[in-house]
């Protein structure tokens, strides 16, 4: 309409603004009148068609903003591989789109999604998708039961706003969905959801192991244990550390992060937080109910929720199932770094500290069986010592020692180039064996903390050091299972 | 459709002379399957089934016996083959007509092939496919023990073979031999059954709970019973996927034959 109107601009400016209200009044009217003309979701008119974005986690595809609804192709592959739950211990993960959780589809409400589902030629077993969004027998798995080597479509109109879980429905669905087959659709309102600053995308998920959590090799899928609900790990997006280190998910101070969290499940239901972070707005259950202030939400398996926070001030913010032994002992663990100024009136980090001992200096242990047998692999070599020292520290040493041995300043020293850990290997093998509690000085520094002491086998203590003093610029000693034994039978 | 069905019948009916010469000599690499009353993976006491004594290929067909077969019968090469009967996945992975890719084994299971070109080559040996019972009656035995169904080692290793990607390309006979002399029945390849589609599966197993109470109570016991219908699904919700043209990587076959009751 406005190419007509130059003409009208040339003869006179007042009457082309007059003329130029009069359209942008009616068009407004027109698309109020538009909006009104359809009844409910399943009337908005589609125009145009568009090939939707697919992300693997953490992220997300962009907003769908102010656009109109569309039809919305959707092209999903199915894929059976095999990846890394942790350190040394493979799996066999069933996958949409080669992740798990599968690929993060984001639609608009009113969309008509075209969804092609694709069995990859290699796979071993027909799947099909019920995506909760889906208003429709079996959520599309009726529709969408594909063998391998072959490809199903179908179509669905999204209805209602939210976000929803999709998974596998294929005998026997249990093992599907453990083996990795859920992700997240979300369904956009009208207007977009409000814009925030960064957005990621966390799901939950159990994993049932033939062997015990940290047991190495490919470790076959548990149907036994999938039953007894007895989960080996839990685990944020497919695996334990996919959040952690250098694929922690970042954000500046000031911004405002919206985490779509999903929960695959099979079996354990999510407690999520994230600590030292209250959530300003959650989106419970992913509908349109809103609560404000929020320390933990549930997150029930096969569901979601949406959680948004304003980030004040910067450092490491952990995300954790708060059931809390399956962050700190299954792998439920997730980090939020955040950089910038600090803000010292909202947070004053670490102002005193001494050490405080009603009860003594012993410190609480759980006692030791020591009839429990060592079935573990043995590392043959130095460089399998140093593989197995690694996923020991990984699991045991990293939260407090870091990454690459700098520690904490104030709180935990360093392993890298430490003196004080050169100086003296048998006290280095005791502080592991029987924890240290005091005043020490390392490379300079003075600490004054507590380190417990390690449930760790024989075995363990002398790979998880031997990888100590062979990492970061230390003196290259190799500890052997027997110098461990001899310390601790002289205590 | 142009194929006339007169052809088409032709087609069919054209390898029975070869058949009728074959039957003594091919009976060789076969066993027999002493036959007795089984209850399905899915099922009751009341759904007992009989099987009849039977011979059973103590191996799935390998890609050089299928190879030969196109061969001696042309119209079941790749370039040759109607898409009615196969479709475009059939022998995808052959360098041509009448060559293995250089991944794929001699002495490997032949893969790729559809429901129709499966029961013609064992027509054309005199043989035919197995029932899905018998298939499951002989399927249930370990190197031990006719019905091993119970155990759950067995089951577990039914599982995790269910699991292990491309295990296509393993050799025939890799595999345990079983109570009655057969190998690889678990752990290589999925097999054509005659009748794979007789057990109607909708896709959705949840559904199908209710649908058909007699086949599909698996979701009820905790237990033995419980893994041993796990494994049971599995096989079912496989061959529901099939249609009879469908060539699928995973997918072979091998032949059984009746015993002939001669007074």
């Amino acid at each position: 309409m406005k190419s007509k109107k130059p003409f009208v601009l040339l003869s006179s400016t007042g009457l082309f603004i007059g003329v130029l209200l009069m359209i942008l009044s009616a068009c407004s009217e027109n698309k109020e009148a538009e909006a009104k003309n359809y009844l409910g979701p399943e009337g908005i008119p589609v125009s145009q068609e568009m090939i939707a974005e697919l992300t693997s986690p953490p992220n997300v595809p962009g907003p769908t903003g102010r656009r109109k609804a569309k039809k919305l192709i959707v092209n999903m592959e199915v894929l059976e591989e095999e990846g890394e739950m942790t350190d040394g211990v493979k799996y066999v993960y069933w996958t949409f789109g080669g992740s798990v959780p599968g690929s993060f589809i984001r639609t608009k409400i009113g969309d008509e999604v075209e969804f092609h589902l694709k069995n990859h030629p290699d796979n071993k077993l027909p799947h099909n998708i019920d995506l909760h969004a889906v208003t429709g027998p079996g959520g599309g798995a009726t529709s969408s039961f594909v063998a391998p080597g072959h490809e199903t479509q179908f179509s669905f109109k999204v209805l209602n706003p939210g976000l929803y879980v999709y998974h596998c429905a294929t005998a026997p669905v249990g093992m599907h969905i453990a083996n990795g087959m859920y992700g997240l659709i979300l369904v956009e309102p009208e207007e977009g959801l409000p814009p925030v600053d960064k957005e990621y995308y966390v799901m939950q998920g159990d994993f049932y192991t033939k062997g015990e959590n940290g047991d190495r090799g490919l470790q076959p899928f548990d149907m036994k244990k999938a039953v007894d609900e007895d989960a080996d790990y839990v685990v944020f997006n497919g695996k334990v550390g996919s959040l952690t280190g250098d694929n922690a998910i970042t954000a500046n101070v000031g911004e405002t992060i919206r985490l779509y969290v999903g929960n695959g499940g099979p079996n354990l239901v999510s407690s999520f937080h994230v600590i030292g972070e209250i959530f300003d707005v959650v989106r419970v259950e992913g509908g349109d109910l809103i609560n404000e202030n929020v320390q933990t939400t549930l997150v029930p398996a096969g569901g979601a929720a949406i959680v948004e926070f304003k980030v004040d001030v910067p450092g490491t913010f952990i995300l954790v199932d708060h059931s809390i032994f399956r962050a700190f002992n299954k792998g439920a663990l997730g980090m939020l770094k955040v950089q910038g100024e600090e803000n010292k009136k909202i947070y004053s980090g670490k102002q005193e500290e001494g050490v405080y001992q009603p009860e003594g200096s012993g410190i609480q242990e759980m006692p030791v069986d020591k009839g429990v047998a060592q079935t573990e692999e043995t590392a043959k070599s130095l460089q399998e010592k140093m593989e197995f020292g690694k996923a020991t520290y990984m699991r045991t040493c990293f939260a407090c020692h870091q990454a690459e041995g700098q520690g904490i300043p104030n709180a935990f020293p360093p392993l890298a180039k430490s003196d004080y850990l050169n100086a003296d290997l048998n006290r280095a093998i005791d502080i592991v064996l029987h924890g240290k509690t005091g005043e020490i000085t390392v490379n300079g520094e003075k600490y004054n903390s507590v380190m417990t002491k390690q449930d760790l086998t024989d075995e363990e203590v002398a790979n998880v050091l031997t990888y100590i003093y062979n990492s970061w610029g230390n003196s290259k000693k190799e500890v052997t299972t027997s110098m461990v034994a001899n310390r601790r039978n002289t205590h | 459709m142009k194929t006339p069905p007169l052809k088409i019948i032709f087609f069919f009916a054209i390898c029975i002379g070869y058949a009728l010469n074959s039957v003594i000599a091919q009976t060789e690499n076969m066993v027999t399957v002493k036959g007795g009353v089984y209850i399905p993976l899915y099922g009751v006491d009341s759904t007992a089934v009989k099987v009849d004594d039977f011979l059973m290929d103590v191996y799935p067909v390998s890609n050089s016996e299928f190879l030969a077969f196109v061969k001696k019968y042309p119209q079941w090469k790749r370039s040759h083959v109607k898409r009615l009967f196969a479709d475009k996945n059939y022998l995808v992975l052959w360098k041509d007509d009448n060559t293995l890719s250089d991944q794929l084994k001699p002495n490997s299971p032949i893969t790729g092939i559809s429901w129709f070109a499966a029961k013609k080559y064992c027509e054309c040996q005199g043989k035919r496919l197995p029932t899905i019972d018998e298939w499951e009656y002989a399927a249930m035995a370990d190197d031990k023990t006719i019905d091993a169904r119970k155990k759950e080692t067995y089951n577990q290793y039914i599982l995790e073979w269910y699991e292990t990607p491309k295990s296509f390309n393993n050799s025939i006979g890799s595999t345990f031999k079983n109570y009655w002399g057969i190998y690889d029945l678990h752990g290589l390849v999925w097999e054509w059954t005659l009748d794979f589609n007789s057990v109607l599966i909708s896709g959705e197993s949840r559904k199908d709970v209710d649908k058909d109470s007699n086949l599909f109570c698996g979701s009820a016991a905790v237990g033995a019973s419980d893994l041993m219908n796990y494994a049971a699904f599995m096989r079912y919700a496989f061959r529901g996927s099939m249609k009879a043209n469908y060539a699928v990587k995973n997918l072979g076959f091998r032949c059984v034959k009746d015993i002939d009751i001669t007074p």
